[in-house]
């Protein structure tokens, strides 16, 4: 299934989750991530399934003003 | 600059300077590092963006010097137009920065980057719900201002003028009206160009600056956040020190009493 982090599509097989997602794109910590807009914390991310077409985002610290 | 007497208070926790420093738009890492050595700030302002999750850079420098500054974060939720995108960009804060401290922004309008004021207050009520010590980044307006202390606000962040425009308060008079009014601390967010800004309103009463622009964009950031902390701190000691009362007309402050030669041509 396609899934978009951070705006570029991806494939996952059905059924994956955020885990594999973060796993994917090899994210470099500090990061949080949002599935649609809403939060998930990192002590749900192996229980969090993904759905075709979700957008993931996975954010870290900026400056910022 | 540390005042143990007279420190800022927000939501019963100390800090050591009246001036909070944002961290964006340094010419380099090292000029930030420098400037923030030199002022002392009592927290220091980030944000967070998405990963570039293509990039081969694998560190976080930014993460790096924050831990190295060791002073305390706030984090922002800069860029948010939607009380859904800040609420979600507030719980990713406090996951990542591991703190409940958010300077709430929720952008109104693109072009002057005023607050939604009539969303403001419902986003800041929720953000307390979920435990978070909510900072927000607000106009002068005092029915707004009010509105947010009574959902919860602890403190308060009006605007001096559009985040950027160094123009200073422009307008001074709904700005002192609202210190009159209100008894919580309110710490002047956004439009500070100059350190006789920071003074000025520490003169007026409020309890704290926060800038960012005016340091980083000067052609020497490292003295002028030490000259904003300056500032800032001579104009909260003017603020306790009790300033005269305007006169209309002179009085002279050398006795008249025994002047020479008076009256005598």
């Amino acid at each position: 299934m396609q899934v978009f982090i951070n705006q570029t599509p991806h494939e996952l097989p059905q059924a994956a989750t955020l885990k594999m997602a973060i796993t994917l794109v090899q994210a470099q910590p500090p990061f949080a991530a949002a599935v649609n807009l809403v939060f998930v914390p990192n002590s749900q991310y192996e229980q969090k399934v993904l759905q075709s077409q979700d957008r993931i985002d996975i954010i870290s610290p900026v400056t910022g003003g | 600059m540390t005042n143990t007497t007279d420190a800022l208070v927000l939501y019963g926790e100390t800090f050591q300077s009246r001036l909070l420093l944002g961290t964006s738009r340094y010419p380099s890492p090292q000029i930030l590092e420098n400037a923030v050595r030199q002022s002392q700030p009592g927290m220091l302002t980030a944000s967070l963006r998405r990963q570039n999750v293509s990039s081969t850079d694998t560190g976080n420098r930014f993460w790096d010097l924050l831990r190295r500054l060791n002073v305390p974060v706030l984090p922002n939720t800069a860029g948010c137009h939607s009380a859904q995108e800040v609420i979600t960009t507030a719980h990713m804060a406090r996951e990542v920065f591991q703190t409940s401290w958010i300077k709430l922004e929720l952008i109104g309008d693109d072009y002057t980057l005023q607050p939604d004021t009539l969303n403001l207050v419902g986003v800041a009520s929720q953000l307390i719900k979920d435990g978070f010590k909510v900072l927000p980044y607000c106009t002068e307006d005092l029915v707004l201002c009010q509105r947010l202390v009574d959902v919860g606000c602890e403190a308060i962040m009006p605007w001096a003028a559009p985040i950027g425009t160094g123009k200073g308060p422009i307008n001074p008079y709904a700005l002192r009206t609202l210190r009159e009014r209100l008894s919580v601390p309110m710490i002047v967010d956004a439009g500070l160009g100059l350190p006789s800004h920071a003074c000025q309103v520490m003169e007026w009463g409020f309890d704290g600056v926060l800038l960012n622009t005016a340091v980083a964009l000067a052609q020497d950031p490292a003295a002028m956040a030490s000259a904003f902390a300056q500032a800032t701190q001579a104009g909260r000691t003017a603020f306790l020190s009790g300033a005269m009362i305007e006169q209309q007309s002179a009085q002279a402050s050398t006795p008249v009493l025994g002047t020479p030669f008076w009256h005598q041509t």
